[in-house]
């Protein structure tokens, strides 16, 4: 009886508050927006029709035309790619922990990641891209991993109070851990490229390599889906529908480190996307991860195009990271739903 | 009463940290570069040493191991106030921000006199100063924000956790605009390292301690009934909101005092507490005594540790607090000892 009313509240939730086809088109039409503001801004202003263009007659002896191709396009591209990665991961976390404050920054994912390319780092010269991209993910998983098995083995549910803080313990941990290798090793400078975030050497390679990651994570979420949606309302209403909660405890662990495995390797350590956006999307959509999880996408894609060009336009001509950018917007939301929720955790 | 009551029912576990304690303080002082006997020592301390080891003894090592003395009771006690104000075992002044809002608040000040090339500013009596306004005012904020209608634990330590990562951001983009051998610097005092290692950092975290411990000793009834549920505390005429925020100050005074000196080190908060509840049971009268002595042992055994580990490199004291102090927490959260305070 109290499934179905759930359902039923559910229901008239989403037909009431949700029209998703239009929130994923104004969604789209933002990340579009915001792609051109960003190809376009920089330290030279590039208006809009000389980008189309150099996107329809592209000239290369033009600079500007140089500049949109090689700089600008895949910069933009590249944190749209990493913002949906990061959104779609966060979602993927609170879903599967059913903690509303999950995020890869804080649950000690991002800095498992850090920590293992910090190893690469400091044991292996001439490292290939591709390589270090492997240990970055053996670093988000391992950081998923743990966080997860603290949510799946402790017999009584966790709190959220508690897996978070275990999450900001572990963080501590890794982090310490690889600013001791980065100090005995000498890279530290290197790292703190990692620690900090950033965009600004995005090249086309980056953009090759996230899109399939983005399209198949995204991809095994979205199979997943249904299944999430049940999993969120407790382990024995989804294991009476039939669902079996391994295989999709498994399947978005997969995809939560594939996603912010490779976003980690590229983009460094950016917090708070994976917070905030699936909170806003579950406002905006209600409580289906069918809806949720392809506009977590694109809201991601958005936020971080705006930030990036926020690091850019702060304090020209140097670059803020954009990490701080994020953690500046999103400690406040984090903020925000420690204060209205804390009571209820 | 009740402290003869405690001491009497600890007295064995306390006695054996004691001689610990001053195991480790004679092993830390013979090992380093220059390697003492403890028959050097003694004569050294006797008056009869040669002058290199009266420098390495006097100058160096004793001033070292004093600080860490200082910072292992202050920073344990400021954990183990915490863990009672929240009354959730995995609290601690790190993992609040309160340390972070410290070393922001001392970077910050580095920094800006660096610019103005007034480095003589930068005394070692200004630095605990600077870091308690930086852990006060990251206290005072997450105390204000978490309060409605009173403070609730759980939202206390959420909002310590956002300030965490407030002051985490704040200060990368700090390091960042520093030059490289700055960074260095900053970031292994981030870490948590006993950087001070001469008298006057002694002389300047001594008050400190010496007020604030036997004031948080003085409080060990208060915090015995903040573990009852609020309305206990209540009926018996105690003002339970103004006494949380007196807690609080002394933990931020506590653990800003010591990351002046000894960066930020974290999980030692965390640990001695844990350690000391195990030792002497959950009564405050003997668990924050027995928390400062633990600290104080671990301090001293970890900065053995890294002095030794990779000699000659120094591995920052911090990292190897983490070493030992993750292990024991996830152990806590899988046997479920994380959930509450009372493990």
């Amino acid at each position: 009886m109290s499934i179905l009313s759930k359902t039923s509240k559910t229901r008239s939730f989403l037909s009431k508050n949700g029209h998703p086809g239009r929130w994923m088109i104004a969604g789209l039409c933002g990340v579009l927006v915001s792609l051109i503001f960003s190809i376009g801004l920089g330290a030279v202003w590039i208006p809009p029709s000389i980008i189309l263009d150099s996107l329809t007659s592209f000239t290369p002896d033009l600079i500007e035309h140089q500049l949109i191709h090689e700089v600008r396009i895949p910069r933009a591209l590249t944190a749209a790619l990493v913002g949906a990665a990061l959104a779609v991961a966060g979602t993927l976390m609170q879903g599967l922990t059913r903690n509303p404050l999950a995020d890869p920054s804080i649950i000690g994912i991002t800095q498992g990641s850090a920590l293992f390319i910090a190893i690469a780092l400091a044991f292996f010269t001439n490292l290939s891209y591709w390589l270090l991209l492997g240990w970055s993910f053996m670093g988000a998983a391992l950081g998923a991993i743990l966080v997860l098995l603290f949510s799946v083995v402790s017999k009584e549910q966790l709190s959220p109070v508690t897996l978070t803080l275990a999450g900001a313990a572990l963080s501590m941990l890794f982090s310490s851990l690889s600013t001791g290798i980065a100090l005995y090793y000498q890279v530290s400078q290197d790292l703190s490229f990692w620690f900090a975030g950033g965009l600004s050497g995005a090249k086309w390679i980056h953009v090759y390599i996230l899109f399939p990651t983005v399209i198949a994570g995204l991809a095994i979420a979205f199979i997943m889906s249904r299944s999430l949606t049940t999993l969120t309302m407790g382990d024995d209403i989804a294991t009476g529908l039939g669902h079996s909660l391994h295989l999709v405890r498994w399947l978005s662990l997969a995809a939560v480190v594939l996603l912010s495995g490779t976003a980690v390797s590229i983009a460094g350590a950016i917090g708070f996307i994976g917070l905030v956006v699936p909170h806003i999307v579950r406002s905006l959509v209600g409580v289906d991860y069918r809806y949720i999880l392809p506009l977590s996408a694109i809201l991601g894609s958005f936020l971080l195009v705006v930030a990036d060009i926020g690091a850019r336009m702060i304090n020209p001509p140097f670059e803020t990271p954009v990490g701080a950018i994020t953690a500046l917007i999103g400690v406040p939301f984090f903020l925000y739903l420690a204060r209205v929720k804390g009571r209820s955790m | 009463m009740e402290w003869i009551n405690a001491y009497h029912q600890s007295k064995k576990a306390l006695l054996i940290i004691i001689f610990l304690i001053f195991g480790t303080f004679i092993l830390n002082l013979s090992t380093g570069i220059m390697p003492l006997s403890l028959s050097e020592i003694i004569q050294t301390f006797l008056g009869n040493g040669t002058a290199n080891q009266e420098l390495v003894l006097y100058q160096l090592r004793l001033p070292r191991m004093i600080i860490a003395l200082l910072i292992g009771a202050g920073l344990a006690v400021s954990g183990a106030i915490l863990q009672g104000l929240s009354r959730n075992a995995l609290a601690d002044p790190g993992i609040l921000g309160i340390n972070a809002g410290a070393g922001l608040a001392v970077v910050l000040f580095i920094f800006v006199f660096k610019q103005a090339g007034t480095t003589g500013v930068v005394s070692p009596f200004a630095l605990p100063v600077f870091a308690f306004i930086g852990a006060l005012t990251v206290a005072l904020l997450i105390y204000s924000l978490s309060f409605k209608g009173g403070v609730d634990p759980g939202r206390l330590l959420l909002i310590g956790i956002g300030f965490n990562a407030l002051c985490g951001a704040l200060l990368i983009i700090i390091q960042l605009k520093m030059d490289p051998r700055d960074f260095q610097q900053a970031t292994i005092w981030l870490t948590g390292s006993i950087w001070g290692t001469q008298w006057r950092y002694v002389n300047a975290l001594l008050p400190w301690i010496i007020v604030l411990l036997p004031f948080a000793f003085f409080k060990a009834k208060t915090m015995n009934l903040l573990q009852l549920s609020d309305p206990v505390p209540y009926a018996l005429g105690m003002n339970v909101e103004r006494e949380r925020r007196i807690l609080l100050l002394l933990a931020a005074a506590l653990a800003g005092a010591c990351v002046a000196v000894g960066g930020g080190i974290s999980f030692l908060g965390l640990l001695a507490p844990h350690l000391a509840r195990r030792l002497t049971g959950p009564n405050f009268y003997s668990l924050l005594p027995a928390s400062a002595l633990i600290g104080m042992l671990i301090l001293l055994f970890s900065d053995f540790v890294g002095k030794n580990l990779l000699a000659p490199a120094d591995i920052p004291v911090g990292i190897v607090i983490s070493v030992i102090g993750a292990p024991y927490l996830i152990y806590m959260l899988l046997t479920k000892r994380g959930n509450g305070v009372k493990a």
